[in-house]
């Protein structure tokens, strides 16, 4: 995005105020942060609108892939540091078939990709897509795996070809798809390029040297191709770490769009492999693609990916319930604390350490704290009542005591009132628990 | 043919060297480690030369309470004696052992100062790597178990934890009494990571003693958090806050607390494995964000955080 001052160059200058702003200075340092919309200024030429909306696309391009429902969004892409406001769109994984087997054999694979799906903290996790790889060097065959793989899932197909005439008719015969193809190389990328402008089909460009990506770049949208991927073929992590932050930064720090697309990396087998995707999930890969994910290591990643791009304001937050730890009976207390996921790991695993049987009662703060939760009177004897009534936890637990974090022990005497319960003050920290279970017996 | 310039950051600052381990030439029987040094963004060649090792400490208690017990099994009947379990470590590549005398507790065993300083000692007859050593965390115990470990280990440079903002005096003075350095730990936050070393300086503790621990969340519980306000302190080093330029300790055991390191699941592939996994994820997480010390419980952990760490260029 250009400065206030740059973009001010361009606007009429009338200060009519049409924009709801007094002046246009005031309208371009709107502008500038993303605050206000060129189409706002009812006034501004034609020249000064192209120059501006060249400019202000964004540094990294959005390119989708599949169709229907089934759409990946890659790039879109605007920080170097998820702290400095948040990773957008999660790095998709894709998992290879080969065209030369036989059907069974591209059922298995796509079975095994669906069997990869975890449900966590009321996220999904699963892989994204299937890479079909034109071994057989025949475009019926390639179809015909592609279409396999199609009538058993619905997710978005990657078309892996280095023949550009198969790649061309195959893309054509599946546009309706409109699946990602790979790839274009500096040997055939007016052909690749033809291809995917025919199909309308986003295509990935590879070279292992970032200056010639830039070069297939410019050349391919000279074709008139701008769905662009880059695939930087990484030798090693080290390599992989290099150049997916040259690529990162260059695109957001310089906005330099030769190379402000979507980055696609192929992982290769072994723990190696594994440990380059793990950092293509932190240093900014939005496809990887894989020959295989061994289901050990394929929780590991996905939890990993889901840290990675939660939203830094918005914590990822436990669903209001009552959970049974070290199996409680009747005669187990009821402990209760936030939503706050980190709370509620921490909680958790301190009474998993005490070996105590507890009920405990998880409530309703919208992500935040149990001090901050407090403060922001989301956490009161009201909403804590209201979530014992909506577990049950009163059915659950007859023991008839509810331990409050002693970080918030004075508002003790009015859940007594609220809910008729013992109410005994815990621990002010969590690490506390397991010496206060023991003793409370 | 186009040109792209290489996007280099414009870093003013970098992180403090140490040196962990006295050598026989400095009065100690060490085999030092140097770490920190840093002048750019961690395992970018062309923004920071500098070779960086990675520092990987192996896990040592001198009870087995809260050890994980796929790392009890993967150490066997050395588990038992925490002089066989560092030699089981030093045997294993580790840089480092971290070795924590759980025995002090006195909410368990509650075993003298100097019955702790006798093990710290035992363990540094048997093997020559660098030691960290941890009380029990029990705050007042762990004041008198570090003086008298400081007193014992003179001249050894260990890297004593831990200085808390509420409780950093004893393990500094046990530090700077005795040549040791220190951990300054702090709650998953730079401002009071900040504090930690701000209050240990004006105590008189060279900044060249000391080594911040920001707690390092595990994979799937919190782990974003950690690798963000690691990401923060690192670039804030960089950009030239004195206070935030010292090295980072990482702790990646924590990831055997999550369930799915641990509890068999439908699906999700072999429970060891996985477990394994679980921990080295978090490694990698820790070296990406700015690590410099980690510490791993598994061995099959530190051999994929070192299998990582070689990758990405790193040394050892």
């Amino acid at each position: 995005m250009p400065t206030a001052i740059e973009i001010f160059k361009h606007l009429p200058k009338k200060n009519c105020g049409e924009c709801k702003y007094p002046t246009c200075l005031a309208f371009a340092m709107q502008l500038a942060n993303s605050k206000a919309k060129l189409e706002d200024c009812p006034h501004l030429s034609e020249a000064g609108r192209n120059a501006l909306a060249s400019s202000s696309a964004p540094p990294i391009r959005l390119v989708r892939f599949g169709s229907g429902k089934n759409v990946l969004d890659m790039g879109d892409e605007t920080e170097l540091y998820r702290h400095d406001k948040r990773f957008f769109h999660p790095t998709a994984f894709a998992l290879r078939v080969a065209d030369d087997v036989p059907a069974e054999k591209i059922e298995e694979k796509v079975d095994q990709a669906r069997s990869l799906r975890f449900e966590r903290v009321g996220q999904v996790l699963k892989l994204d897509a299937v890479e079909v790889e034109c071994r057989s060097g025949n475009v019926d065959k390639f179809v015909q795996a592609v279409e396999t793989v199609g009538r058993s899932i619905e997710w978005p197909i990657v078309l892996r070809c280095s023949d550009a005439t198969i790649m061309a008719e195959a893309a054509l015969r599946l546009k309706e798809r409109r699946p990602l193809l790979h790839g274009a190389h500096a040997g055939n990328a007016t052909e690749m390029a033809a291809a995917a402008k025919a199909s309308g089909c986003p295509l990935v460009l590879c070279s292992d040297k970032i200056d010639e990506l830039a070069d297939l770049v410019e050349m391919v949208r000279k074709e008139g191709v701008e769905d662009l991927v880059l695939d930087p073929q990484p030798r090693d992590m080290k390599d992989l770490m290099e150049k997916c932050t040259i690529i990162r930064r260059s695109a957001i720090r310089k906005t330099f769009r030769g190379l402000g697309y979507p980055i696609y990396l192929g992982m290769p087998a072994g723990k190696d492999g594994m440990l380059m995707a793990m950092t293509a999930v932190m240093k900014y890969g939005s496809l990887l693609s894989f020959e295989d994910i061994p289901a050990a290591q394929a929780l590991p990643l996905m939890v990993l990916r889901q840290n990675i791009f939660t939203d830094p304001q918005v914590p990822i937050q436990v669903k209001a319930d009552l959970y049974p730890v070290n199996n409680p009976g009747p005669d187990a207390p009821i402990l209760f604390t936030t939503n706050f996921s980190l709370t509620y790991f921490t909680v958790l695993s301190d009474i998993e350490k005490s070996k105590m049987p507890v009920w405990l009662q998880v409530v309703d703060t919208e992500g935040l704290s149990v001090l901050t939760s407090f403060s922001a009177g989301k956490l009161t004897a009201e909403t804590v009542k209201k979530a014992l009534e909506a577990s049950g936890a009163k059915q659950r637990s007859a023991k008839g005591v509810l331990v409050i974090p002693g970080m918030v022990a004075r508002m003790s005497v009015k859940l007594n009132e609220a809910t008729g319960l013992q109410v005994i003050v815990g621990p002010k920290e969590s690490s506390g628990i397991p010496k206060f279970l023991r003793t409370l017996g | 043919m186009t040109q792209v310039p290489v996007p280099k950051e414009k870093w003013t600052g970098s992180i403090g060297e140490l040196e962990l381990g006295n050598s026989p030439e400095k009065g100690g029987s060490r085999r030092p480690v140097r770490l920190g040094g840093n002048k750019g963004a961690p395992f970018l060649s062309f923004e920071d030369a500098f070779p960086r090792k990675m520092i990987l400490a192996g896990f040592v208690a001198d009870t087995l309470e809260d050890v994980p017990r796929p790392v009890q099994e993967a150490f066997g009947d050395a588990v038992k004696d925490p002089v066989s379990w560092a030699c089981s470590w030093a045997s294993r590549g580790a840089d480092l052992i971290c070795l924590h005398l759980t025995s002090t507790n006195p909410e368990g065993q509650d075993a003298s100062p100097e019955n702790a300083a006798e093990t710290v000692m035992a363990v540094l007859r048997a093997v020559e790597l660098p030691l960290v050593v941890y009380g029990s965390g029990h705050e007042e115990k762990d004041a008198k178990v570090l003086e008298r470990v400081g007193e014992r280990a003179k001249g050894e440079r260990l890297l004593l934890g831990k200085a808390e903002e509420t409780a950093y005096k004893s393990a500094a003075a046990a530090a700077m009494a005795n040549g040791h350095a220190v951990i300054g730990f702090s709650n998953l936050d730079i401002n009071l990571a900040k504090q930690i070393v701000i209050l240990l300086t004006d105590f008189g503790v060279k900044k060249g003693d000391i080594v911040i621990d920001p707690l390092m969340a595990a994979l799937g519980m919190g782990l974003e958090y950690s690798y963000s306000v690691n990401e923060r302190i690192r670039v804030a080093g960089l950009a030239g806050d004195g206070m935030l330029q010292v090295p980072l300790i990482c702790d990646c055991t924590s990831a055997w607390k999550a369930r799915e390191a641990t509890e068999d699941m439908p699906k999700a592939g072999d429970t060891l494995e996985r477990g394994i996994w679980w921990e080295a994820t978090t490694a990698l997480a820790a070296m990406l964000s700015g690590a410099d010390i980690l510490v791993l419980g598994h061995p099959g952990a530190m051999d994929l955080a070192r299998q990582a760490s070689s990758g990405l260029g790193g040394e050892g």
